[in-house]
């Protein structure tokens, strides 16, 4: 029977081929799905890692999407690395959403462009004031971060929805709960005309260099990540558990909140009930498939960003629910959570034996 | 008087739906493993017992499909856990995001259906008492269940062997495992079970609490039981009484909406939220407490033989 055998050694190999594997074991489950489904496989793929690559413009769409995918992940591999438990990026990203939006509904036809600026600040500062419920919760109350982040999800939602269906209600709006559209003034710069990718995509990206700088080239962000390795270790090295607490939901707050300024004042330009779209968290699948590291996470929002459009054209194309698009990151996460077995593990034939409980 | 005796039942109601999941949820704790997917996995079990509802008309064959899905999806989750080691937190977020994009997915043509006029469940003779009876006796069936569940708990967990392997398992895995008990299979038989509730938990919610089907309608109510454990203190007993206290505040918002009491609904909503959030730093803010009372090996993965 098949056995697993604890490796000597963690396998290279098998980091960087895990994700792969995973990526493949959900693509064949989704052909089987769509089989099942009466579906033509081929269409359905197609849909999710061709139409989305296809043209110029639809690689912009692509890009519009993982964005703010590649923002929240920044930020929250930060906290996996320190090993705290940050589940509640979705609502940080809708505070950020909401500040950066009240910043955007001050603005009036003479406002400058620095208003942008200050959108931005309020989203980042949003965010960060959202997660630091949690650490504050964390730090003085001993209480889970898990829980309370994600308990704030919901209470997100709540501000913003009181928001629009209350006192930032567009009079003119025919009662539709919404803000008014923001002045254009607010809008985020675009990279080119013809597109609707933003400077956000060059922000994203300078982020991702940041962190490979603050991970793997500055000391502080070495002792953050001594502490999610080997909290002994760092205790005796000095490193404060609780400043790593501190820096790691604030970062990734800030980034989602960040993310949530680029996407209102971005492709939405308006408060809407519809602006958390569940970015926040497949971001943590961002996280975990691109293991965690700079480069690993830009592509793997990529590959998000196709499932999320995939799912678009799913079902104008091929009438089937948009939910496809959960469906197939759900799986892709329980995948990779499985083929990471082989890093630490190898799979070996023995003659079965008994009592092997 | 008479809303206070409807008050009551709706949150003995309510706090049910609590109670089941967190007392599954409790079982897996107590057994070492935490799963975090308990709010997909409800709702997986809230389409399949409403789907079994419309196709079958029968709620008891939808409370067994919602437990049949609750386990099989348990199982996986328990499979990847305890055999590959996967990291507790990582897999049952995958399991609860799964859950909520799977659900959506398969209950899509399921949003406009209605389920066959739902039984009345008077008891005949006590209902009829002024007062008590509408507060306590026309309740449903599994709301006494939930009642009957934590004293089957509290024996089985403190009084029999097999409770006693239980805890021993989530307390010191290497010692049960030393005196010859499959800590592996045992998890796993708590994981399938526990998740058994809180399928059971996830059909109440679409089969009876609020008879239909829409996407994510269990809002928060399978984090809401993990928070419970922690708030119970791992104790069967008092997770009942937190489930009925946070029942309760899930009705205190309608009850306060019909008093007319000037606040906006979106934080009446948010309540139960901010309650759970609230208690949830309350209890933990002794460390020594928590630490006394939690299973020694919670969240903590075991290699027989290394």
């Amino acid at each position: 029977m098949l056995r697993l055998e604890p490796r000597p050694q963690a396998s290279r190999l098998w980091t960087y081929a895990s994700p792969l594997l995973a990526l493949v074991l959900t693509v064949l489950l989704g052909v089987a799905l769509f089989m099942a489904l009466g579906k033509d496989p081929v269409r359905g793929l197609q849909m999710f890692f061709w139409e989305p690559v296809k043209t110029g413009y639809a690689l912009g769409e692509l890009m519009v999407k993982a964005t703010p995918l590649l923002v929240i992940a920044l930020g929250l591999s930060v906290c996996f690395r320190s090993n705290v438990w940050n589940i509640g990026a979705e609502g940080q990203f809708v505070i950020g959403a909401v500040c950066a939006g009240g910043v955007a509904l001050l603005a009036d036809k003479d406002t400058g462009r620095w208003i942008v600026l200050a959108v931005l600040l309020a989203g980042v500062l949003g965010g960060m004031l959202w997660a630091g419920i949690t650490a504050l919760l964390r730090d003085r109350f001993n209480a889970s971060e898990i829980l309370v982040s994600l308990m704030l999800v919901y209470v997100a939602d709540m501000v913003l929805s009181y928001l629009v269906y209350g006192p930032w209600k567009d009079p003119a709006g025919f009662n539709f709960p919404q803000s008014k559209t923001f002045e254009a003034v607010t809008q985020i710069p675009r990279l080119m005309s013809g597109s609707r990718v933003s400077v956000g995509l060059l922000l994203a990206l300078v982020g991702a260099g940041l962190l490979w700088v603050f991970l793997f080239r500055t000391r502080a962000g070495f002792a953050q990540q001594v502490g999610g390795l080997a909290p002994d270790a760092a205790r005796y090295a000095g490193f404060s558990s609780r400043k790593a607490l501190w820096v790691a939901l604030l970062t990734s707050g800030g980034a989602a909140g960040l993310a949530g300024a680029l996407e209102v004042a971005g492709p939405i330009g308006q408060l809407t009930p519809y602006v958390p779209a569940g970015y926040g968290f497949a971001a943590i699948i961002v996280a975990f498939v691109g293991r965690l590291h700079p480069a690993g996470m830009v592509l793997s929002a990529v590959l998000m960003s196709m499932f999320y459009i995939g799912g678009e054209l799913a079902q104008s194309r091929l009438g089937l629910p948009k939910s496809i698009t959960g469906v197939f990151q759900g799986l892709l996460l329980f995948c990779l959570l499985a083929c990471d077995t082989l890093v630490a593990y190898r799979l070996r034939w023995v003659a079965s034996k008994k009592g092997s409980v | 008087m008479e809303s206070y005796a409807l008050l009551i039942a709706a949150t003995l109601n309510a706090g049910t739906v609590l109670a089941l999941a967190a007392l599954g949820l409790l079982i897996n704790e107590k057994a070492g493993v935490v799963n975090l997917g308990a709010e997909g996995l409800m709702l997986c079990a809230a389409i399949a017992g409403f789907a079994c509802v419309v196709h079958t008309g029968n709620d008891w064959l939808g409370f067994a499909a919602g437990m049949g899905a609750g386990a099989v999806l348990a199982a996986i989750f328990g499979v990847l856990v305890i055999w590959l080691g996967t990291n507790q937190y990582a897999t049952g977020l995958a399991l609860s995001l799964f859950g909520v994009g799977f659900s959506a997915f398969v209950g899509i043509g399921y949003v406009q259906e209605k389920l066959p006029e739902r039984a009345n469940y008077a008891i005949p003779g006590l209902a009829d008492i002024p007062w008590v009876g509408p507060a306590l006796f026309k309740q449903h069936p599994l709301v006494y269940v939930a009642m009957l569940l934590v004293l089957a708990l509290v024996w089985f967990l403190y009084r029999s062997r097999t409770g006693l392997v239980l805890r021993a398992v989530g307390e010191s895995p290497a010692s049960a495992h030393a005196l010859g008990y499959p800590v592996r299979r045992i998890r796993l038989a708590a994981v399938v079970v526990g998740g058994a509730l809180c399928g059971l938990a996830g059909a109440y919610i679409s089969v009876s609490y609020t008879p239909l089907w829409v996407e994510g309608m269990v809002a928060g109510k399978g984090w809401i039981a993990l928070a419970l454990t922690t708030f119970a203190t791992w104790r069967p007993a008092r997770v009942l009484l937190g489930a009925y206290l946070f029942g309760g505040v899930t009705m205190l918002q309608f009850h306060l909406q019909g008093m007319g009491v000037e606040v906006p609904s979106q934080m009446l909503t948010a309540l139960p939220y901010i309650a759970t959030i609230v208690v949830l730093a309350l209890i933990s803010r002794n460390p020594a407490w928590i630490r006394v009372n939690m299973p020694a090996s919670l969240g903590k993965p075991f290699y027989p033989g290394s």
